[in-house]
């Protein structure tokens, strides 16, 4: 079993198999001359030494997800886990989607790795009661041995693959799931496959991948978004040691989808003498209509377009007659602006065109979008384009869009060897799907305990559409669900409107997406009235939050998007979340910790991904108006949690991610450029700069599972800002935080 | 020109410009990929190694700067990945998707060195050299306290 593990280690990404090796044991199996295994599941496999092979199609950027499914299939399997080896699937229709993105891995895929396991199970059952001639209802898989009690007869799960893999595969209807209190690794908390090669930086990522004979290519981009290439000069780079030639790349074609950016590329014999080559090369734009694209100008341009009325996508009541009889209103723009991905791996490909066809290794969170881009580039089949997966180094949704990958194929067509393409830091920052800036006003009319009676909230953003229809200037369904049409106060009459806006950079989703923007406004919001009020902040959310009930969401003009999900199973239940907001003040001490000058706690309570999230941050600001991050308590009610330490990390890290774009993260645009180039200019939080201790508690729920990645976001930005206007009397309408002078 | 170095114990020589980075002449030339690219800047230390048991960014560190002197990557840090930091980075399941950890357990490793009990603000003034975009801040400061503890039992274990 080592022997096999240590070559497919080598074969994943090592020079040892040549390019096109596959990475399922199946293959390397063959290529040792063993038996293949035996797969009763495309997502599992077992090999006559009984070790279970269980493929991981989705992509591992952090969460964990490529050990806890199969540990799902794991269980269901009556498997050892010690006697499992995973594999990590290439692009492949056959798994479903293997977009790893929206925080629905474990709720789409729960189900189906249950039923690998169970099969399998059953089969093995079935091959032990044909074996010993008893009924295979008194057989039973434990531990990785069909054992029949009656009479003590036992046999190990390999010894058994050759009977199984002759049988029927059985019909779903005939599985015996397992019942709760015999799950082994469901619920548990069994450390990951990958963390101990990450102690000894033996993780394979898509930084790390090689192929034989590959060039590295360091590629000078169009540096306004549709900028076209009108001439290049290359001259000066050909002298630099360890370059071998320059290519192009065709600019793209509207919309730009997850097609290459298009610019000249230096091919070089490392990647350092691509890069010196670059700084050589002497290259003319015709900059096109965003070259005097603005982000200041833009920004004036949304808090004057959020100030007339957009498109009803939501409308409750009557907002205008509420309003006309209201005695008190209160109203408020908010901003946030731009913001980057930056994971700590930039985006990172190899790929090799060969005879019409392409492999790949990447780091991305969706190989099939992969095969598609890259089939579309090159003309191609997306049956021939063969993608594997690499571990990712943060993905947050920039690995979902495979420019890059494209990048390498189309340089690989040119020069007729394998092409590497690594971005740096600078390319990663300037070249980005960008997270959409937003501007947000937002009008309550109150009543006399200052709760609202009617809420118009207008929203303007570039929509991520953009990047599938060159026109498009409104939201999309999706973005407007994010947390905005889905508002589940009791407030009788309420109104959302949407103002069309163009994209000037590529826009994209980023962990948590419109939820960012979305929560942040409306929570910030809730904050304001509260203290208008004068009320305390958790009694006042309850309060809105009204009666315990599902909310029937009915958006204008489209259907709710509830992440695709049914609104019975998965309703907006306001129990749900009105509890995660009562245990995050009762696991804070919210009622003892009354505000003191520059020290403080703050509030915020979001649903997003199905999941029910509220964060009490402490901040603490000093004489010079620095803020920290003391604690952070999250409270999560996410359903059924199949690994409780991987979701708490999520939402610890969840955290982190919420405080950097909270307090530093911006990016602006001058000339149609984008200003920022690297962590200097676009800080990320640091280890001083992180909340100093996150608690997470979790609420025990057998809910249907919902989503755990990005859920613990959307909270953090207005409950820090919550929290620095308790702490100081400072209202903070727009991100960055550390755009404001707080003393 | 020939440049030596000694790389995890081992003497190398490599022939490439002078002013290239060491953290390509280690990814590139010698295939040692446990040290990582993060902003070629020396911003965020995901490609932090030791140089004579001094931890250094090998982004910004010219390949010549280092010729005659010994560097230790995180395949080197220890025999069979037993460094008490790599054990305590297992027992709270530091790493998420892992990429920056290497550079962080280097970093934590030298300071470890320097100084064996760390406060929490020692650690932090040590370690905020060292991005981690995952956010696993919280688990690392407890690692190195548990690290600090580990190598002090093991210390008193010997002297006793």
């Amino acid at each position: 079993m080592n022997r096999v593990d240590k070559v497919s280690r080598r074969g994943f990404l090592g020079t040892a198999i040549g390019a096109g090796a596959l990475v399922l044991g199946v293959q390397i199996n063959e290529a040792e001359g063993a038996t293949p295994a035996w797969m009763p599941s495309v997502y599992l496999g077992i090999e006559p030494n009984g070790t279970a092979v269980i493929v991981a199609h989705r992509s591992e950027m952090g969460t964990g997800i490529r050990s806890v499914l199969p540990m799902v299939v794991a269980d269901e399997l009556e498997a050892d886990w010690k006697k499992v080896r995973v594999e990590q699937a290439i692009g492949d229709t056959k798994y479903g989607s293997q977009n790893t993105d929206g925080s629905c891995s474990i709720r789409d895929f729960y189900d189906a790795m249950r039923e690998a396991g169970a099969t399998a199970r059953l089969m093995l059952e079935q091959a032990a009661a044909k074996k010993w001639n008893v009924p295979s209802a008194e057989c039973k898989g434990q531990n990785h041995f069909v054992v029949h009690s009656k009479s003590g007869k036992k046999a190990a799960y390999g010894e058994l693959v050759k009977v199984a893999s002759t049988l029927p595969v059985p019909k779903k209807a005939d599985l015996r799931l397992k019942p709760e209190s015999e799950f082994r690794y469901i619920g548990k908390e069994l450390p990951t496959i990958d963390q101990a090669d990450h102690t000894r930086g033996a993780g394979k990522f898509g930084i790390d991948a090689k192929m034989p004979g590959m060039l590295y290519a360091s590629i000078e981009r169009p540096p306004v978004y549709g900028a076209k290439l009108r001439s290049f000069d290359d001259a000066a780079v050909k002298g630099v040691k360890g370059v071998v030639r320059t290519a192009t790349i065709e600019g793209f074609k509207p919309p730009h989808m997850f097609q290459a950016l298009g610019g000249v590329a230096v091919l070089a014999d490392s990647t350092w003498a691509a890069a010196q080559g670059r700084k050589k090369l002497k290259v003319e734009w015709d900059l096109g209509p965003n070259g005097s694209f603005d982000s200041a100008k833009e920004k004036a341009e949304i808090l004057a377009k959020i100030k007339q009325p957009g498109k009803v996508v939501r409308n409750v009541g009557d907002v205008d007659k509420a309003f006309a009889g209201a005695g008190k209103v209160h109203e408020a723009s908010y901003y946030v602006p731009l913001l980057s991905h930056a994971p700590m791996e930039p985006p990172a490909a190899v790929a090799e065109w060969r005879d019409g066809k392409v492999v790949t290794y990447a780091a991305t969170q969706n190989p099939q979008a992969v095969q598609e881009a890259v089939a579309g580039a090159m003309g191609i089949k997306k049956e021939d384009v063969t993608c594997h997966v690499t571990l990712l180094g943060g993905g947050f949704g920039r690995k979902s869009k495979p420019d890059y990958v494209c990048e390498a194929a189309m340089l690989s067509k040119q020069v007729g060897k394998p092409v590497k393409v690594v971005w740096s830091r600078e390319d990663d920052i300037k070249f980005d799907f960008y997270h959409a800036n937003a501007g947000m006003y937002m009008k309550a009319a109150l009543d006399a305990k200052g709760k609202p009676t009617a809420w118009l909230h207008r929203s303007v953003f570039p929509s991520i559409g953009s990047t599938f229809d060159a026109s498009a200037e409104y939201g999309q369904e999706f973005e407007m669900g994010m947390g905005w049409v889905d508002l589940p106060y009791a407030i009788p009459n309420h109104r959302a409107e949407n103002g069309a806006h163009k994209n000037h950079v590529r826009i994209g989703w980023m962990r948590a997406v419109a939820h960012i923007y979305h929560a942040f406004a409306i929570h910030s919001f809730v904050d304001e009235l509260a203290a208008a009020a004068n009320r305390d902040r958790v009694e006042y959310i309850l309060d809105l939050l009204g009666p315990d009930r599902n909310v029937p969401i009915e958006p204008v003009g489209m259907k709710y998007w509830n992440n695709d999900q049914d609104q019975t199973k998965f309703p907006v239940d306001t129990a749900r979340l009105k509890r995660v907001v009562q245990l995050v003040a009762e696991k804070s001490g919210w009622a003892n910790k009354k505000p003191t000058k520059g020290r403080a706690l703050g509030i915020a309570a979001h649903r997003s991904f199905l999941t029910y999230v509220a964060a009490v941050v402490e901040v603490e600001v000093d004489d010079r108006g620095r803020v920290t991050i003391p604690r952070v308590d999250i409270a999560v009610d996410a359903g059924q949690i199949i690994n409780p330490e991987r979701a708490r990390s999520q939402i610890e890290g969840a955290a982190v991610f919420g405080t950097s774009l909270a307090m530093m993260g911006e990016i602006t645009a001058a000339d149609g450029r984008i200003v920022q180039s690297n962590f200097n200019n676009y800080p990320v939080a640091r280890i001083n700069e992180a909340p100093k201790v996150t608690h997470v508690h979790l609420v025990p729920s057998k809910a249907p599972a919902a989503g755990i990645g990005e859920p613990g976001v959307p909270p953090i930005a207005p409950a820090i800002t919550s929290a620095i206007f308790a702490a100081t009397g400072k209202r903070i309408r727009e991100l960055p935080i550390r755009k404001t002078k707080l003393v | 020109m020939a440049i030596r170095l000694n790389v995890n114990g081992k003497p190398v020589s490599v022939d490439v410009p002078a002013n290239m980075p060491l953290l390509w002449v280690l990814r590139d030339e010698l295939e040692q990929c446990g040290t990582k690219f993060g902003c070629g800047a020396g911003l965020c230390g995901a490609c932090t190694v030791h140089q004579d048991g001094v931890p250094v960014r090998s982004c910004v560190t010219p390949v010549s700067a280092v010729a005659g002197k010994s560097v230790t990557t995180i395949e080197g840090l220890s025999p069979n990945a037993t460094h008490p930091l790599q054990q305590a980075w297992l027992e709270f399941d530091v790493p998420q998707c892992g990429y920056c950890q290497a550079g962080q357990i280097m970093t934590a490793a030298a300071l470890l060195e320097k100084n064996p009990k760390p406060t929490d603000a020692e650690i932090d003034a040590a370690m905020d050299g060292n991005l981690c975009r995952c956010g696993t801040y919280i688990r690392i400061r407890k690692a190195i306290h548990r690290a600090a503890e580990l190598t002090r039992a093991a210390k008193t274990n010997r002297e006793e």
